[in-house]
């Protein structure tokens, strides 16, 4: 089934016609059509999820409906489409998804000649380990001879082979492709070493673990990993949606901003808010959509800080701190473009 | 006559050379038709993919190949690590393919037959035991059977510190099976070449007998001379080596065992999980080919005075494989096809390296025709090689 929809997409690129590549087509497409097609992740706690009433959660599922309530008002005008690690390029290349939004690092490749184009990171992450207790094993370079379970067609794939090369240690790597059987595989006793982005493990660590207190997450974080929403080349204005969609969630949170108090801004003195929140009008025109835009989102899905603290917070399963997505204020790495 | 018809048909229209109403001509023209629509058809496809790409600038071409991969693999026939290339992480993937392939191919027809048999024996218990597999194995999709098959391993088997050790130096756990290998010696070359050797003395003592089988009508024991030819030939080769004694024994080092060789959880899953599948259709091609077979067939070979070994080999098995060959060629193909499955329980096959290629080059279109002539290729080989041996083995009819 799952390589099916990968065929599919890769013969969409053979047999389909152009529909996709005239200025600004994608953003007409979605309003005709009136909902967003976003590729998530079929099953990551915390970022593409859905929950055991059926519902889609996560912190790029939220994007996805941040980005829909942009453009209709309404967080639920998005068709979620789960996509596999091999699935999401062709998905994304061939138009069957408008906007991908599944936990995908930002590399050079992939902006080039993959074919895609990033909106700004919604989350820095960074590659981890995780072993069960009884190893005994306390940092990475330890890890010397490891059989490791890793999912296929990952930037996890190539920094795990880097990592061990650089440390001149030797590993043995067990590669599948979904993500539920790497996990099974690793809870079985197959593998030693789980890898994978530091929240999936801490993820997968409060969800899927039989005891999480058996494992632990090892200090070294192996690479960088900026996920970030992507969308194809070819239609700049669609790009820029997106874009400032996230950035006005950020700035949201820099001017206190959230989902409760929005109303409250309404009345503010400042201009840079009257901007984001459309009082005094220019932006949505600019970027094709209605004035209310940002004040929707802010509305509907929240600023920022809510959709992380919601979605993979201290107080969720994973129990991650803002750390390196704290605002640039408070010493992390969000920071939004001004609004002008 | 043909041609007589034409010319006259011609001259009637007055040397018009164009006409549908006559046949070569209308042949001709369709046949043009049908052809210029399919290169046609091949060419908008060509180009619409062309400039689908070229729109959203995605990187076309097999320049990849060159680039270093920077992927480790679990297993490999050959020398391997992440600063090959694409094209030798793709040539990993091929070898590993065939590896299971071949193997699952050979083990697949020597269980399907002995289950097919099985299935005609007289015995009600071994009969029943054979069809229950059959029908159990045939109807569940190989997909399951491959999950099947790892979890079995995975859950069932100890972990590996406390690896079962059945023999000593053997080590059975989560990791696989780790077996002690003979340390490399030159003598284990001179043994393949002995061997290489025997088999080509064995085939003229072969063709010697027959002639002279054929001219005197004294049987030769052929059997057992070649079995000592190739037992004995590299047996000599190594006493003259120097009968080399020294064992690669796998001990656990750390979080694995080392030295050795392995077979690995997930090989195992693949390969049985393809025998087990495959041979169940085989058993009912076997089957079907001996019941193929006429009964008086075996009566005549038996008033002739064969016995029932010599009824079986000379005159039931040449008439059944002309029924058994061609649905097994089938079965060998459906075997190595299945075995893109690998990638869901990660062996990893062809598909399985070809997807991880594609997905850090972002080139799905050539990753795809990669795999798809590589399946092509090794797919018409056997259907080649089986046709030959069909064609071999056909009734001559005189």
């Amino acid at each position: 089934m799952k390589s099916g929809l990968f065929a599919a997409a890769a013969a969409a690129l053979v047999f389909g016609a152009v529909t996709t590549a005239q200025a600004g087509p994608t953003l007409d497409a979605v309003k005709g059509r009136g909902f967003v097609q976003c590729g998530v992740n079929a099953g990551l706690p915390g970022f593409g999820n859905p929950d055991s009433a059926g519902n889609w959660t996560g912190l790029d599922v939220d994007y996805c409906r941040a980005v829909a309530t942009a453009l209709f008002n309404d967080p639920t005008k998005v068709k979620f489409t789960p996509l596999s690690a091999q699935q999401r390029f062709p998905a994304i290349q061939s138009g069957e998804v408008d906007l991908l939004s599944r936990n995908t690092t930002v590399t050079l490749t992939r902006d080039t000649s993959v074919g895609l184009n990033f909106a700004p990171v919604t989350y820095y992450d960074g590659q981890g380990f995780m072993v069960n207790k009884k190893l005994g094993v306390k940092s990475a370079k330890e890890l010397n001879g490891a059989t490791v379970c890793v999912q296929s067609g990952t930037t996890t794939e190539l920094n795990l082979a880097d990592y061990f090369r650089t440390n001149n240690m030797s590993y043995n790597p067990v590669v599948i492709e979904s993500n539920d059987e790497v996990n099974a595989a690793f809870f079985a006793g197959r593998c030693d070493v789980l890898t994978t982005d530091a929240s999936g493990l801490a993820g997968t660590r409060a969800g899927v673990a039989p005891v999480p207190d058996d494992y632990v997450i090892l200090p070294e974080i192996i690479s960088k990993e900026p996920l970030a929403p992507a969308v194809r080349h070819g239609d700049d204005q669609w790009l820029d949606i997106v874009t400032w969609v996230v950035y006005a969630s950020i700035q949201a949170e820099e001017s206190g901003i959230n989902s409760k108090n929005v109303d409250e801004f309404l009345n503010t003195k400042n201009p840079e808010i009257q901007r984001l929140l459309g009082v005094s009008p220019g932006m949505g025109k600019a970027l094709g959509l209605d004035e209310k835009w940002a004040y929707n989102v802010i509305k509907k899905v929240g600023n920022y800080g809510e959709i992380f603290d919601r979605n993979v917070g201290p107080k969720t399963p994973l129990k991650l701190e803002r750390g390196l997505n704290a605002l640039w204020t408070n010493g992390g790495l969000q920071y939004a473009m001004p609004v002008r | 006559m043909a041609s007589e018809t034409r010319d006259t048909v011609r001259g009637a229209q007055g040397g018009s050379s164009f006409s549908l109403s006559d046949p070569t001509v209308r042949a001709v023209f369709y046949q043009v038709l049908v052809v210029g629509i399919v290169v046609a058809v091949g060419w908008y496809l060509i180009h619409n993919t062309l400039d689908n790409l070229s729109r959203r600038s995605i990187a076309t071409g097999f320049g990849f190949l060159e680039r270093e991969a920077s992927f480790g693999i679990g297993e490999s026939l050959i020398d391997y690590s992440p600063r090959d290339t694409y094209g030798r992480a793709f040539l990993v993937g091929v070898l590993n393919t065939l590896k299971v392939s071949i193997i699952g191919i050979v083990l697949a027809t020597v269980l399907g037959t002995v289950v097919g048999v099985a299935r005609l024996s007289s015995n009600w218990l071994i009969a029943k035991i054979a069809s229950t597999y059959v029908e159990i194995v045939r109807n569940i999709p190989p997909l399951l059977q491959l999950f099947f098959w790892y979890a079995i391993v995975s859950d069932s088997m100890p972990p590996v510190r406390q690896a079962l050790n059945p023999i000593p130096g053997v080590f059975l756990s989560q990791r696989g099976l780790f077996v002690p290998v003979p340390v490399a010696d030159p003598v284990w070359g001179e043994m393949a070449f002995a061997l290489a050797l025997a088999v080509i003395v064995a085939i003229f003592v072969h063709r010697w007998a027959r002639t002279r089988q054929a001219r005197t009508g004294l049987p030769f024991p052929t059997g057992l001379t070649t079995l000592g030819l190739v037992v004995g030939f590299p047996l000599i080769a190594y006493i003259a080596g120097g009968a080399p004694t020294a064992l690669d024994v796998p001990q656990l080092q750390g979080f694995n065992f080392r030295g050795g060789a392995v077979i690995s959880p997930e090989f195992f899953a693949i390969l049985t999980g393809l025998t087990v599948y495959t041979a169940a259709f085989i058993a009912e091609v076997v089957r079907s080919g001996i019941v193929a077979v006429n009964w008086g067939q075996t009566e005549a070979a038996r008033a002739l005075g064969l016995n029932s070994g010599r009824t079986l080999r000379l005159v039931v098995l040449p008439q059944a494989l002309r029924v058994i060959v061609p649905p097994l060629t089938s079965q060998y193909l459906n075997l190595t096809k299945n075995s893109s499955l690998a990638l869901a329980i990660g062996y990893p096959d062809l598909v399985s390296i070809a997807n991880t290629t594609l997905n850090q080059t972002g080139q799905a279109i050539e990753g795809v025709a990669m795999i798809m002539g590589t399946y092509l290729t090794i797919s018409l080989g056997i259907s080649i090689f089986m046709n030959w041996y069909n064609k071999r083995i056909a009734l001559v009819e005189r």
